[in-house]
């Protein structure tokens, strides 16, 4: 900062040096002229070329000065143009070839050509859509508060002024702390919930269905089927919480098989290797089950599967985004508001209307193209956002599309971080095919809340 | 009005009327019912921003003291120190100043470029730029603000550290001056809009009177419009600070993971932020002594940009020139 200061300072007594030796000239003479009374001398001696030369060499001077000064503008300008330009340009030049539909719909396998990011951008559409149903309430509701709602008494007041104070405050927070702060909030919440027997898992679930999973004896190497052949197959028996007792088979059981019509119940047939034999008709060997062997605990999750405390599941990554976006919403919406003219709401208030039939019948809906111009542009900053949900989530490797609301997941710039972040070049070309599927998006949302503000302007005027 | 009403009309009309007035006033109570919710749920919305400041004191502070209560931490060594070795088995050391110093090298050099730039800008778009220029570059910076910080990282390792490599063969892979330049590119739009909109709040008459005065618009600029202006243009500058010192992602891409103190700018450093990455990203054992240290070093980012962002705000309303 100080380095930056005192660079423009001595450009300016660079250019300052240049000028006392012509106006200390020109100053004696006009001193020396009639109109020199002390009072002027005593001025110039403040401040030598705070007034009047007007001698056509300081004119030609200073318009000499102010056009280098305007080149230098426009130089630093298009300085920024190109900036853009390269940045666009190397990473289009890198990005483009390698685009492709394998990129857009694969998993993201160890082998850079057959690499995709479909579960990032899924992880990023579920992350940044329940974040948005979170915040945009929330951020909208504050900044109606904040502007709309004048406070009565004066401890009303104080806390409104708090609350902006806030506000502002919370927007120059980096994201990378609210990352910190969600790991401990949301993730772990603050430890609450951590159950003594089995740290691993949550307290608390509401949408799971547990199985124990056993195959049949088709592929025991110890037991003897003879020559009978039979498939494989395998049989699912529920059982009542995560860390229930194993369940152990008995002849006539009924369990489920996965089917192409969902699940289906089967008799299954118990035996033990070591005293039965096994059945010889091929039908009753595919349903006959090892009943020594260890079951496989698995788990079946519906789409509102719950979980406290939440893990670094979809939600947790919402709501820490919830955290960043929040203070830019309550801002951007401000403003759209403090846009309403206030002889809207005198009229709406002079025809009876209470504060809030006010707000939604006549504020809200003349603002609503600026909170939604505000909303878009936080939103495309959410789907960029990266630290936060690398804190949050880590560098995990994730093969699927969240199924449901906890699930683990990855998202788009994450994703390509963890390209980037590898050393092979393969990778990072991958990763600039997906900066460029990226700002495809980004660059969606900025044109349509373009668009949006820019219809709005048309109909003020 | 009733009343009127009633002696005028027929006994049916009379209690018609009646019915209408039973259910305004029906519907005045469930009004005023409903006023009173959607006050108070907007009154927990407001009251949640307050929330999240208190949760974010609250979770830094107690996790920074656990970290303290480490065997291995001393106060001492983490405030004066300047060896930063979480990682190394048996000798341990955490001293914040090696990450600090990272972080300054790498803000200097980015508030190098994005200062200067973004104010000059700044001055053309306000004073200078004909309407078309200025519709056209707008759209522009507003385009490079919307870059997703991790693009910029992938722009910095990828372009600039070769480029700069190629200009002098020093130059590390991982180094400061490749993420200071990254960064100064992101703050460079932020300086610009900031620093713009208070050379736009100068009111024009003062313009105008610099103008009758015989003033060049150079003059005008430097003598009138900045001066008048300066708060705002600081608190602008301190805001961009503040952004450069948390940003985390182009850090965490191109300056690098060893953490010592350098001026060197083609050194490799390590900021705050790029620990933190280093720390969250890797397998570090969750409840460690390393993942306490991310909270303690969290904290001290967090004061470093909040007294600044405070400081900016305060500048920009306490020292802003008035014109009535």
């Amino acid at each position: 900062m100080s380095d930056i200061d005192s660079q423009d300072d001595s450009n300016m007594s660079a250019d300052d040096a240049e000028k006392p030796s012509k106006d200390g000239h020109i100053g004696e003479q006009s001193v020396s002229g009639p109109g020199g009374t002390p009072k002027t001398s005593l001025l110039e001696a403040r401040d030598p070329d705070a007034f009047d030369k007007p001698t056509l060499i300081t004119t030609r001077s200073r318009l000499a000065k102010d056009f280098r000064f305007r080149v230098m503008c426009i130089l630093t300008a298009c300085a920024s143009v190109l900036i853009l330009v390269f940045l666009l340009g190397s990473i289009l030049g890198a990005g483009i070839p390698t685009l492709s539909w394998t990129l857009l719909t694969g998993t993201p396998e160890p082998e850079p050509e057959n690499a995709g990011m479909w579960p990032a951008l899924m992880g990023t559409l579920w992350v940044c859509t329940m974040c948005a149903l979170i915040t945009l309430p929330l951020g909208i509701g504050t900044a109606i508060l904040i502007e709309e709602f004048t406070p009565r008494n004066r401890i009303a007041r104080q806390v409104l002024a708090l609350i902006q104070l806030n506000i502002t405050n919370l927007a120059g927070v980096p994201s990378v702390v609210y990352g910190i702060l969600g790991l401990t909030a949301f993730v772990s919440m603050f430890s609450l919930f951590d159950n003594s027997d089995n740290a691993d898992g949550p307290s608390m679930e509401v949408g799971a269905v547990y199985y124990d999973q056993f195959s049949n004896v088709a592929s025991d190497p110890f037991i003897d089927t003879g020559d009978t052949e039979a498939e494989e197959r395998y049989f699912l028996f529920p059982v009542e919480t995560r860390d229930a007792p194993s369940t152990v088979p008995k002849t006539g059981m009924l369990a489920y098989e996965n089917s192409e019509g969902g699940l289906k119940e089967v008799e299954i047939i118990a035996i033990d290797p070591f005293a039965d034999d096994a059945p010889t008709d091929a039908d009753a060997l595919s349903r006959t089950i090892d009943s020594t062997s260890d079951p496989g605990r698995i788990s079946e999750k519906q789409w509102y599967y719950l979980r406290l405390p939440f893990g670094r599941g979809v939600v947790a990554g919402a709501l820490t985004l919830m955290l960043v976006i929040l203070p830019v919403i309550i801002i951007s919406t401000q403003e759209s508001l403090r846009a309403v003219p206030g002889t809207l709401r005198a009229g709406a208030l002079g025809l009876g209307a209470t504060p809030w039939q006010v707000v939604w019948n006549v504020t809200l809906p003349s603002a609503i193209p600026g909170i939604m111009t505000g909303s878009i542009l936080a939103m495309s900053r959410a789907i960029g956002e990266t630290a936060p949900i690398l804190i949050i989530a880590g560098i995990v490797y994730i093969r699927s599309a969240p199924q449901h609301l906890m699930d683990d997941y990855t998202v788009m710039p994450l994703q390509i971080y963890n390209w980037t972040s590898r050393p092979q070049e393969e990778f990072h070309n991958i990763a600039a095919g997906g900066i460029v599927i990226l700002l495809a998006i980004l660059l969606t949302f900025n044109a349509v809340a373009v668009l949006i503000r820019h219809r709005m302007q048309n109909k003020l005027n | 009005m009733s009343s009127a009403l009633s002696k005028a009309k027929s006994p049916e009309l009379e209690a018609k009327v009646q019915k209408l007035l039973e259910r305004q006033k029906k519907n005045l109570s469930w009004v005023r019912l409903r006023e009173k919710g959607i006050f108070l749920c907007l009154i927990g919305c407001g009251l949640f921003s307050l929330l999240i400041t208190g949760s974010i004191i609250f979770v830094l502070t107690s996790e920074t003291i656990t970290f303290f209560r480490f065997e291995e931490v001393t106060l001492g060594n983490f405030l004066l120190s300047t060896e930063w070795t979480p990682l190394l088995g048996n000798t341990k050391s955490f001293g914040i100043w090696a990450l600090i110093s990272g972080t300054l090298l790498v803000t200097a050099i980015a508030m190098l470029l994005a200062l200067p730039l973004g104010l000059v800008t700044a001055i053309y778009l306000s004073e200078y730029a004909p309407r078309r220029v200025r519709s056209t570059l707008k759209p522009i910076l507003e385009i490079l603000a919307g870059i997703p910080t991790v693009v910029y990282g992938f722009f910095a390792l990828m372009t600039i550290t070769p480029f700069l490599q190629w200009c002098y063969d020093g130059f590390n892979i991982y180094n400061a001056m490749s993420a200071g330049i990254a960064v100064g590119i992101l703050c460079f739009p932020t300086v610009c809009s900031l620093a713009e909109d208070a050379l736009q709040a100068v009111p024009s008459s003062l313009r105008d009177g610099a103008f009758g005065l015989g003033g060049t618009r150079f003059d005008a600029t430097i003598k009138v419009i900045l001066p008048a202006a300066l708060s705002g243009i600081i608190s602008a500058f301190l805001l961009a600070i503040a952004r450069a010192i948390g940003e985390t992602m182009i850090v965490a891409l191109a300056a690098g993971s060893r953490a010592h103190v350098t001026i060197n700018p083609g050194d490799e450093v390590q900021t705050m932020t790029g620990y933190m990455v280093q720390i969250a990203g890797g397998d570090v054992s969750n409840f460690g002594i390393e993942y306490y240290s991310m909270y303690a070093v969290a904290f001290t980012l967090f004061l470093i940009t909040l007294s600044l962002t405070m400081i900016g705000n305060r500048i920009r309303k306490k020292y802003r020139e008035t014109y009535d």
